[in-house]
């Protein structure tokens, strides 16, 4: 769990282009939407691409996507169930 | 108000009608941002293209906007910032943006991974801020200004017809302040592109000198100039603005003097009247020609000035010279950098002459107020 | 500003046509021009259906009979002339010297068709690609080659708003005109498809895979046209003069932006409702006097649903009968406004309500259910059409019977 959550937040960080962030920043089981980081719905479709480009998942709606990014746990989660 | 009674087809304001240059924003090639101490020390390169220097954005744009924002948005969001700022307005009544080619950097990036990536794994980041209003829309989101919000996009006549189109927002409704600039990028490839194309100079060249090679090309810039237009005079007006006039495809240099002509008439305004012409002269033989005629035709008596060896030639490097005529006549000085002649005259009356490749030539005409 | 703008003259080429009889003629058989793609060359051309307009480039040239001339015309440029010309013509114009005309032009992506070929060799091989490809990339390339085919010096000039690019090119040419800096004024937009607005718009994962059915609870994204509708504009005054006959009456319009998201609408509609009320403010209307909303409906969730609680705002549980011709053109972006104030004009004309095709079932939240059928002598007088944006850039026209 843990190093799969480091690296997505390494990931997330390059990838949303989080500038002063860092990995310990980003709590496992906060939201990363709204308040928490942050993030729109715009982040949201660059997370479905992250998890297709890096992990070979694919997420083919935003709706779906939601409670897939709901925060870094459902994200690793999500990851470790299409193994 | 109607805008033209005595008038076309150029635009001016009506006689009783005045607009005023009531604040400043920019970022530019000469200093971080614009202040009273503009052009006390002159920037030079020996690059054939100049680049902006730019501000801490942090200072100006909410970080959580600033992070997807590429350089143009930025340049264009901070300097329509601080052009408020200077103003002492909140919300502007209309939000008008220049650009000729828009955010390139962002195009590149998105037509690059589409290339590089066959159409796959595309992310939508890029191609959402490659829009060309996406420095208009992100100015309105910074500040939530609901209200009218328009881009021009065309060459060098994106700045003039935001020019044109505050001028007569102002005549149909007294007491707006109109947020407008004009607001360009240089990439990488864009600068290879305009090499490419034959518009660089294609030898060894230092900014300062570009008019003494009377060579083909000039040198490549950049850069955003915002500006808060009123009809109210306040503490912090710099110049006032008499009219704009945007003259499309001249066949010859005749056409050019009788339209200049026309629009100096328009604005009851005396060749002999204006002090000092600000020519778009870029260094490019070719076309800097077209400025001399038109100077020895009709303005002979005025100091002559230019400003491109200072921004570069860009499609909205207008605005640049705007900002500098509205230094001029609040400073009542003028930086040697700029003139070419000795004629120093007390500068009370600005033109503003330029022409893109000789297609899209633009009169201005601004006064100390 | 007490001169009326009024609309004498229109051209059109979309998906269902190149004239206005072909476009009818789509409108009352039904027959959306929406398909497979054809003309570009992708890996999406099996899995999304657009609305192209069904000539080549080479064909193009044909229609205009330039074929012989050497300059490398981006497709952009080719539709934008196409339509301007017939808008020329079916106003009479001969001259565009004898009173003072302008062009005012909108499109969003400019000449991207070719730069998109240019930057595929240019990116590897900085020495490579062929040069002309690249020169017509920005968005007033297609305005001048339109402005020199049509011989127009006096006014010139281009606006990118996204998708209400043309909407806000009619604004500016009816205030030009109120201004008295000009008599008239040929105005609104041309885009064309092209493999970078086709990936762009994939990856806001808002196509629908199938024709798109606007205001429908089961909506699943849009499908891209392309196109270009131009309006001749003229001050009632010259046009009253030289005995032109008014086709519509351009009565209202307004800019407003959300100022929400830089793309999504927001949920209370603020923007268009801004749009749309200002629009009825100028045009001294009240809303129960809008016989016919065209609306933006571009089939996605959030415009549908953001749009159409705007018009339940502004109209209450009374919304005028409406329907979104993107239904037939697919969303032409920067021409839509454009196109769709053709439409205006041909249904102020032809008295016609156009069919929303592929409704079935109104969306759970607002309950209105757009026209689905053509409707004959509708009887309308004053039509209001939306256009929005990227940026949050809203924008709405009202056209009324002559």
């Amino acid at each position: 769990m843990s190093q799969l959550a480091n690296e997505l937040k390494t990931e997330i960080i390059k990838a949303l282009n989080l500038e002063g962030v860092s990995p310990e920043d980003i709590e496992n089981d906060a939201p990363l939407f709204g308040e928490g980081l942050g993030l729109d719905s715009i982040d949201a479709l660059e997370l479905i691409v992250l998890l297709d480009k890096n992990y070979g998942i694919k997420i083919d709606s935003a709706a779906d996507g939601k409670a897939v990014f709901h925060s870094i746990s459902s994200m690793v989660a999500y990851i470790e169930s299409k193994k | 108000m109607v805008l033209a009674e005595i008038i076309q087809p150029s635009f001016l304001v009506q006689p009783n009608m005045k607009v005023y240059i009531n604040g400043i924003g920019s970022v530019n090639a000469q200093q971080a941002g614009y202040t009273d101490n503009f052009l006390t020390e002159i920037q030079q390169t020996e690059q054939h293209s100049i680049r902006s220097i730019e501000p801490d954005y942090k200072a100006f744009i909410n970080p959580t906007l600033i992070r997807r924002m590429g350089r143009i948005i930025k340049m264009g969001v901070a300097s329509a910032k601080m052009c408020l700022n200077d103003a002492g307005v909140e919300q502007p009544d209309a939000i008008l943006t220049g650009t000729g080619l828009g955010c390139i950097e962002d195009t590149e990036k998105f037509l690059g991974a589409i290339i590089q990536n066959n159409e796959q794994f595309l992310t939508p980041t890029s191609f959402i801020q490659s829009t060309h209003n996406t420095v208009g829309g992100q100015i309105a989101l910074m500040l939530g200004c609901n209200n009218y919000n328009f881009t021009y996009v065309h060459r060098a006549f994106s700045f003039e017809s935001c020019v044109q189109d505050a001028m007569m927002l102002l005549a149909e409704k007294a007491e707006q302040n109109v947020l407008l600039g004009g607001v360009d990028e240089l990439t990488v490839n864009s600068l290879k592109l305009i090499e490419r194309l034959g518009q660089l100079k294609n030898h060894p060249i230092t900014s300062l000198n570009l008019l003494n090679y009377k060579t083909r090309g000039s040198i490549a810039g950049e850069g955003a100039n915002f500006f808060v237009f009123s009809t109210k005079h306040t503490e912090s007006s710099y110049a006032q603005l008499l009219g704009c006039k945007m003259l499309y495809k001249p066949e010859n240099t005749e056409e050019i003097t009788e339209s200049l002509q026309q629009f100096l008439q328009q604005n009851k305004v005396q060749a002999s009247d204006i002090d000092l012409v600000l020519y778009g002269y870029n260094g490019d033989v070719k076309y800097d020609r077209l400025y001399t005629e038109v100077k020895d035709k009709l303005l002979s008596k005025s100091s002559v000035a230019y400003f491109k060896h200072l921004c570069g030639e860009y499609h909205t490097s207008n605005s640049f010279a705007y900002l500098l005529a509205a230094h001029i006549l609040k400073t009542k000085s003028v930086s040697p950098s700029i003139l070419l002649d000795d004629k120093k005259r007390l500068v009370k009356t600005i033109l503003i002459y330029n022409h893109y490749r000789g297609i899209n030539h633009t009169f201005s005409l601004l006064k100390a107020c | 500003m007490t001169d009326r703008v009024v609309v004498t003259g229109i051209g059109i080429i979309s998906a269902i046509g190149k004239n206005t009889d072909e476009s009818l003629q789509h409108f009352r058989s039904a027959t959306s021009g929406i398909g497979a793609i054809t003309q570009i060359d992708t890996i999406h051309k099996t899995n999304l259906p657009v609305a192209e307009v069904k000539y080549s480039n080479r064909e193009l040239l044909n229609l205009l009979n330039i074929a012989n001339k050497k300059c490398n015309y981006t497709r952009t440029s080719l539709l934008g002339m196409f339509a301007a010309k017939q808008a020329l013509e079916s106003a009479g114009i001969h001259s565009v010297k004898k009173k003072k005309t302008g062009l005012v032009s909108a499109n969003s992506v400019g000449g991207m068709d070719k730069s998109e070929v240019f930057y595929a060799t240019f990116l590897g091989h900085p020495k490579k690609g062929k040069i002309s490809n690249i020169v017509g990339h920005d968005c007033g390339d297609s305005t001048e080659h339109i402005a020199d085919y049509l011989g127009i010096k006096e006014q010139v000039t281009t606006l990118s708003t996204a998708c209400s690019s043309s909407a806000n090119a009619i604004m500016l040419g009816s205030r030009l005109i109120q201004h008295g800096l000009l008599d008239r004024v040929i105005v609104v937009g041309c885009d064309s498809l092209t493999k970078f607005t086709i990936n762009g718009f994939n990856t806001l994962l808002i196509f629908d895979k199938e024709a798109c059915r606007p205001f429908d609870a089961t909506r699943n994204g849009l499908n891209l046209g392309e196109g270009a509708g131009y309006i001749v504009l003229e001050s009632e005054k010259s046009a009253v003069e030289s005995g032109k006959k008014i086709r519509g009456i351009l009565s209202g319009f307004a800019n407003a932006n959300d100022a929400y998201h830089q793309t999504a609408s927001s949920p209370d509609g603020n923007g268009a409702y801004l749009a749309m009320s200002q629009a009825l403010s100028m045009s001294n209307l009240q809303p129960n006097q809008i016989d016919y909303i065209n609306v933006h409906g571009t089939a996605t969730q959030n415009n549908d649903l953001s749009e159409g609680i705007a018009m339940k705002r502004i109209f209450g549980e009374t919304v005028p009968r409406f329907s979104s011709t993107k239904s037939f053109t697919g969303h032409t972006l920067g021409a839509a406004g454009g196109i769709e104030a053709v439409f205006s004009i041909m249904a102020l004309e032809q008295q016609l309500i156009y069919p929303n095709l592929r409704f079935k079932t109104p969306i759970p939240e607002l309950q209105l259910i757009p026209e689905t059928k053509l409707i004959e002598g509708a009887g309308i007088k004053h039509i209001l059409s939306n256009s929005f944006g990227f940026g949050g850039n809203n924008s709405t026209l009202i056209f009324s019977a002559a």
